[in-house]
């Protein structure tokens, strides 16, 4: 692509720049610096009495805040890794089959994937806990048939949690599964069989390899949010099993902790860039427009 | 193409397949895959299901909470859909500070889109460091960006409300509303341009009535985007509301001490506008093509 010829000067050569400009400096003050500061902050020490902080350079204080937190920490990852493998085995079918069979009806089909977002995510939440709860319209009525135990209960339970964040964030796995499937050339699945490859082996060999990007945008997109999540436990997980954006969230808007906060959430941003760098490096950072 | 393992496997020119393997494909294909997608599309339409039906239950005893058992059909919550004050101000506030974030976010969004396709390295220097931290902000989690923006508001003595809000939601919006447009943006015509240029048209009068024109699916589609992300923001804006609260925020502080039943008639409400708003941008692509 070549720019037509030096038309206006300056104007044109800083068009770039300038149509970048108000989207650049807003994403620079409002995400870049807060996340910087946030770091610089996770290693200051403030007093809990007047809320003055001094800049300590207290390394040591993120290993200390992980080991801390630990179970908090662990519960997090537990329930985002049962959510995630959940979401990929319940989306990859559904996505392979609008892929690959949906013919016309493919937009409403995938209408139908994102309709969950159509309504508040809180709401959704909510509605889960009416679902699971012991005198919801579900496990009432199959109690009533005596299809389930009277001492049967979910709602409290990792159980809940974990079936809550794999609702919550299904479409962020289904959709990029189904954009990596759709995107398969039939005919190298034609020329497999053609080879007497078997049903397996077409799978195995020719749809899976293909799909592993689209596996690693789905994994990105539904286990970063499900890590971080902490409105599934709080309704649907009662008190115990406590995860750590509970902590988080309670260190900046109750305790007022804000250092101990800033802590948590630089290693949790560590935690979550791993899989962003990786991501990055291997399929490139812009691959991830496409599953979005 | 290497997931072929041998090369020359490649060079196979396409017939018929095995008639055998095409028949079990179908086989499958019709009964059990059909029959679990089905399913699956139950299973995540349900909850939904569940939420209306709830925004038409009876309640009983003192307080208007919804229960979790079924007392009986009413439209009751529908009629006096706007008499919990907190909820119905609470939705207005979301509503104005979804407009007012669509629209600056859709106006700073379009720009750095159009900048990204248009311009390359030479003339753009640092533009993939733009692509990095888009990614970066599409991937990041939201507790993080919304805490660290709180620190940053407080260290700067900024009070939470409206602006902060406005500040918080057009920033997580900006990258979606880019990669949108960019993506529709693919196959532009140039030579357009060119023409109006040539026509004597200033930069200004070709960007509003030659590129903004053909660009409007995408801008729309990057709209919709943004204002659906603001109206279900929870994680970032429970961090900043201070005093003005959005929707979301308020229906998470009533769960602790009950959901008045107007919350699912709201929920109803906007599921229904939202499934309208799809099902017209889906009929007018396909005009549009």
């Amino acid at each position: 692509m070549t720019e037509p010829r030096s038309r206006g000067g300056w104007g044109k050569r800083l068009a770039p720049y300038l149509l970048s400009l108000p989207a650049g400096l807003w994403l620079l003050l409002l995400f870049i610096v807060p996340l910087g500061a946030m770091l610089v902050m996770s290693l200051e020490t403030c007093s809990p009495a007047t809320g003055a902080c001094v800049m300590t350079w207290h390394w040591g204080e993120l290993p200390s805040v992980v080991s801390l937190y630990r179970a908090q920490f662990l519960t997090s990852f537990y329930f985002a890794a049962a959510a995630t493998l959940a979401d990929l085995v319940i989306s990859f079918p559904i996505a392979y089959w609008i892929a690959f069979h949906g013919g016309r009806r493919k937009n409403f089909f995938l209408l139908m994937l994102l309709v969950p977002f159509f309504v508040s995510f809180i709401i959704r939440t909510i509605v889960w806990e009416f679902v699971l709860s012991n005198n919801g319209v579900v496990l009432h009525t199959l109690k009533n048939f005596h299809l389930l135990p009277h001492g049967f209960h979910v709602l409290g339970t990792g159980f809940a949690v974990v079936a809550g964040l794999a609702y919550n964030y299904l479409p962020f796995t289904a959709l990029p599964l189904y954009v990596a499937l759709e995107r398969i050339d039939y005919r190298i699945l034609e020329a497999a069989y053609d080879l007497y490859a078997t049903r397996r082996a077409g799978f195995l060999r020719v749809i899976l390899p293909l799909t592993v990007p689209g596996i690693f945008a789905a994994f990105l997109l539904t286990f970063i949010p499900a890590f971080g999540d902490y409105v599934n436990q709080e309704i649907l997980g009662g008190t115990a099993n406590t995860m750590v954006g509970t902590v988080v969230q309670n260190q900046f808007l109750v305790n007022l902790d804000y250092a101990g906060g800033a802590s948590l959430s630089a290693v949790l941003l560590a935690i979550s860039l791993v899989g962003i760098f990786l991501y990055a490096r291997l399929l490139g950072s812009r691959t991830i427009e496409q599953y979005l | 193409m290497s997931v072929l393992g041998d090369p020359q496997a490649s060079t196979a020119t396409v017939q018929a397949a095995p008639p055998s393997a095409h028949k079990r494909r179908r086989h499958w294909g019709r009964a059990v895959l059909p029959t679990y997608s089905w399913l699956v599309i139950a299973y995540l339409v349900f909850p939904i299901a569940i939420m209306i039906m709830y925004s038409f239950n009876k309640v009983v005893g003192g307080q208007p909470l919804v229960s979790f058992s079924w007392n009986g059909f009413t439209t009751e919550w529908y009629q006096k859909w706007s008499s919990v004050p907190g909820l119905t101000s609470a939705f207005w506030l979301s509503i104005r500070l979804a407009v007012v974030a669509t629209i600056v976010a859709t106006i700073l969004g379009t720009l750095l889109a159009v900048a990204l396709v248009r311009y390359h390295p030479p003339r753009f220097r640092g533009k993939t460091v733009v692509e990095q931290v888009l990614f970066l902000n599409i991937a990041a989690p939201e507790i993080v960006m919304g805490a660290s923006l709180l620190g940053l508001f407080v260290t700067l003595n900024i009070n939470r409300g409206f602006l902060t809000l406005v500040l918080a939601h057009v920033m997580f919006s900006i990258a979606y509303v880019t990669v949108t447009v960019r993506a529709r943006m693919a196959g532009f015509d140039r030579a357009l341009e060119e023409a109006a240029y040539d026509l004597g048209a200033t930069p200004l009068v070709t960007f509003m009535r030659v590129t903004l024109p053909l660009i409007m699916p995408g801008v729309l589609a990057g709209a919709l985007m943004a204002f659906a992300l603001s109206i279900d923001d929870f994680v970032t804006s429970n961090f900043l509301s201070g005093t003005s609260v959005p929707f979301p925020v308020w229906v998470y502080g009533a769960t602790r001490v009950g959901i008045p039943p107007q919350v699912f008639v709201f929920g109803a409400a906007i599921f229904t506008v939202g499934i309208g708003f799809a099902v017209l941008s889906i009929v007018i692509s396909k005009k549009k093509v």
